[in-house]
């Protein structure tokens, strides 16, 4: 068993440079973009989009993918982090003079979704499946209304003023941190847990797991990481209110999560990329842009005319997109798969003969 | 002491009585057998046994412990383990990870040390991971560890399904209908290796099966339930050879 194992460590080895080669790219990268304004500003914030983005479609795959369940709650998450996040640099914290409390003010919006997680994860126990998502979708109705009736937090009109606290590295850094605390929750006993929930739920009581634990941790973390994105997204907004988290925000993190793969983490960040570059690609002043970049022969009458109206239909094409990804791999990109450099080398090399063909491996 | 000891166990679901007044008593290191018709509520009683249903009526402790109101993880935990009539294993998952799961309980580390993955995760998850494959070994699967379980041909998921319930370490451990769906040779083969596990691990088992075969060669004593009574219970010869049990299960042929 153990040279053989050894083998095909070696052979997986080759790909495990990858990781920290990525880690660290980026870092650089986060610095260097604002500082030398390697791209405009608009750019910028796409980056910062994506990067939110990224933090959300993990933070839900936990839930819809690994675990199986259906839930809309995660726009309901995202703004108590936002809200609690953002009443804390406005009137606690002095982030003016102290701007190094702003991951304080992030990680309480984190804990504080954390914590309204558990009265999803309660219902959970003994209701699942449609009436799951049915609990989830009162659950950010409710979080909604209750915001539009509170007048401290600025009722439907919502909170202006927030200020620009969300820098790219802040924005990388949380994203490094999310991808990591996920990927390590899922390859521990409580992410074998949540597949076996998934899988069968009454086998996994029987197989010794206590599935209530394991369904308060996932709805946790899982909320935990939408607080966060919360927070971040509304000092890049500058502006919260109730309408910016509702049902269609959830839709949009369910596409990322879809479209990119259910149970894999590389599958989300891979749909939380292409679904924000693609919707920003899609406006009519960037398809604008990408028209002059083309070369001539493209460059008639009629591709002008096509391009230039693409921006009309880009909530047409996103959707048929997704119809036809549904239609020929209905599992999304990388569903169910997950790059082997991207798996702990325990899990990686755990029972293994088989030596991988390629860097494509299913789930642990 | 009696490992387990069932008293005046009654379930009903609705109005129709599955299990009716059931007593069983376990010694430590027996083999018992529970038959009869479809129906019976054979599966019902290991339902109760391990929490899945809660016995409206009556006691059932093990090792002097009361078992009913107790949640099917917190009694896997206190180490009876079962297998299913209809094979139930996380069939996308590895093998191996089949077993890993059933380690869940035996794990210590904490939340926190799962997410940051330090402190005694990687002693523990190395720790687990032997054991599985030792496991997986013993029973002669090793080699499938990364194989998808569904990909498993029957035979060999009803095997890994036995590994998987061993891995909560049972002291008890029931099996629903084992033989199930298996031609003669097989039956042998899953005869001697209740047996060699039995030996090995030191089980007390009970279990469900129709297979005459089986349970009159590995059985020492048999219970015989109809309509969720109890008709009869005895060694296999008596049970063989009792008027009631031939008419209202065998039939009037008898059995060889």
């Amino acid at each position: 068993m153990i040279p053989m194992i050894q083998n095909s460590w070696k052979k997986t080895a080759g790909q495990r440079w990858l990781m920290p080669v990525l880690v660290v790219a980026g870092l650089g990268t986060s610095f260097a973009v604002p500082e030398y304004a390697l791209f405009n500003k608009y750019i910028q914030l796409v980056m910062m989009y994506v990067g939110i983005n990224i933090i959300l479609t993990v933070s839900l795959n936990l839930v819809n993918g690994y675990m199986g369940e259906f839930s809309l709650a995660h726009a309901g998450f995202m703004s108590i982090g936002a809200y609690t996040a953002a009443l804390l640099t406005m009137r606690v914290l002095p982030v003016m003079d102290h701007p190094w409390l702003f991951p304080l003010a992030v990680m309480a919006g984190g804990l504080a979704a954390g914590f309204f997680s558990l009265l999803v994860s309660v219902t959970s126990f003994r209701i699942r499946g449609d009436y799951l998502a049915i609990i989830t979708l009162a659950f950010l109705m409710i979080v909604k209304s209750v915001i539009e009736n509170i007048d401290y937090l600025g009722g439907p009109r919502g909170l202006p003023g927030i200020r620009k606290l969300t820098t790219l590295p802040w924005t990388y850094f949380w994203v490094v941190f999310s991808v990591w605390v996920i990927r390590n929750f899922v390859y521990s006993k409580y992410g074998r847990g949540v597949l076996a929930i998934r899988e069968d739920e009454i086998a996994s009581e029987l197989m010794t797991v206590n599935t209530q634990r394991v369904k308060i941790l996932t709805f946790a973390v899982s909320a935990f990481f939408a607080g966060v994105a919360g927070a971040l997204f509304a000092h890049v907004l500058q502006f919260i209110s109730p309408r910016v988290f509702d049902i269609i925000k959830t839709t949009d993190i369910l596409i990322m999560v879809y479209l990119g793969g259910i149970a894999s983490i590389g599958g989300s960040i891979l749909g939380a990329v292409l679904f924000t570059v693609l919707l920003e690609l899609l406006r009519p002043s960037n398809t604008a842009a990408i028209l002059a970049f083309l070369p001539d022969v493209i460059f008639n009458p009629v591709n002008q005319h096509f391009i230039q109206h693409l921006g009309v239909w880009r909530m047409v094409i996103m959707p048929l997109l997704l119809v036809l990804l549904m239609l020929f791999r209905p599992h999304g990109i990388m569903g169910l798969k997950e790059f082997s450099w991207f798996i702990p080398r325990l899990d990686l090399e755990a029972g293994h003969p088989a030596a991988p063909e390629d860097n494509i491996h299913e789930p642990a | 002491m009696s490992l387990l000891e069932a008293r005046g166990v009654s379930h009903y679901f609705g109005g129709l009585c599955a299990v009716d007044d059931f007593n069983l008593t376990l010694e430590p290191g027996e083999l018992m057998g529970i038959i009869g018709p479809n129906g019976a509520g054979k599966t019902t009683i290991f339902n109760l046994l391990t929490g899945v249903y809660r016995a409206g009526k009556g006691s059932i402790r093990f090792g002097g412990a009361e078992l009913i109101g107790k949640t099917p993880h917190q009694i896997t935990a206190m180490q009876i383990s079962r297998t299913f009539q209809n094979i139930r294993l996380f069939k996308d998952l590895s093998v191996l990870d089949n077993v890993r799961i059933a380690h869940y309980s035996q794990i210590a580390y904490r939340p926190l040390e799962a997410v940051f993955h330090v402190g005694r995760y990687r002693r523990e998850e190395r720790r687990i991971i032997n054991r599985s494959m030792e496991l997986l070994a013993m029973l002669k699967i090793d080699h499938l560890a990364t194989e998808t379980a569904d990909n498993l041909p029957y035979g060999l998921q009803r095997r890994l399904e036995i590994a998987r319930a061993l891995a909560v370490g049972p002291e008890l451990l029931l099996l629903d209908e084992p033989a199930a769906g298996m031609n003669p040779n097989e039956i042998d083969q899953l005869m001697e290796l209740i047996g060699w596990i039995r030996r090995q691990f030191d089980l007390t088992i009970l279990l469900i099966e129709h297979q005459m075969k089986l349970v009159m060669g590995i059985c020492e004593r048999l219970l015989v339930l109809d309509f969720g009574a109890t008709l009869a219970e005895g060694s296999p010869h008596e049970i063989q050879n009792n008027p009631k049990v031939l008419e209202a299960y065998l039939g009037e042929e008898p059995v060889g």
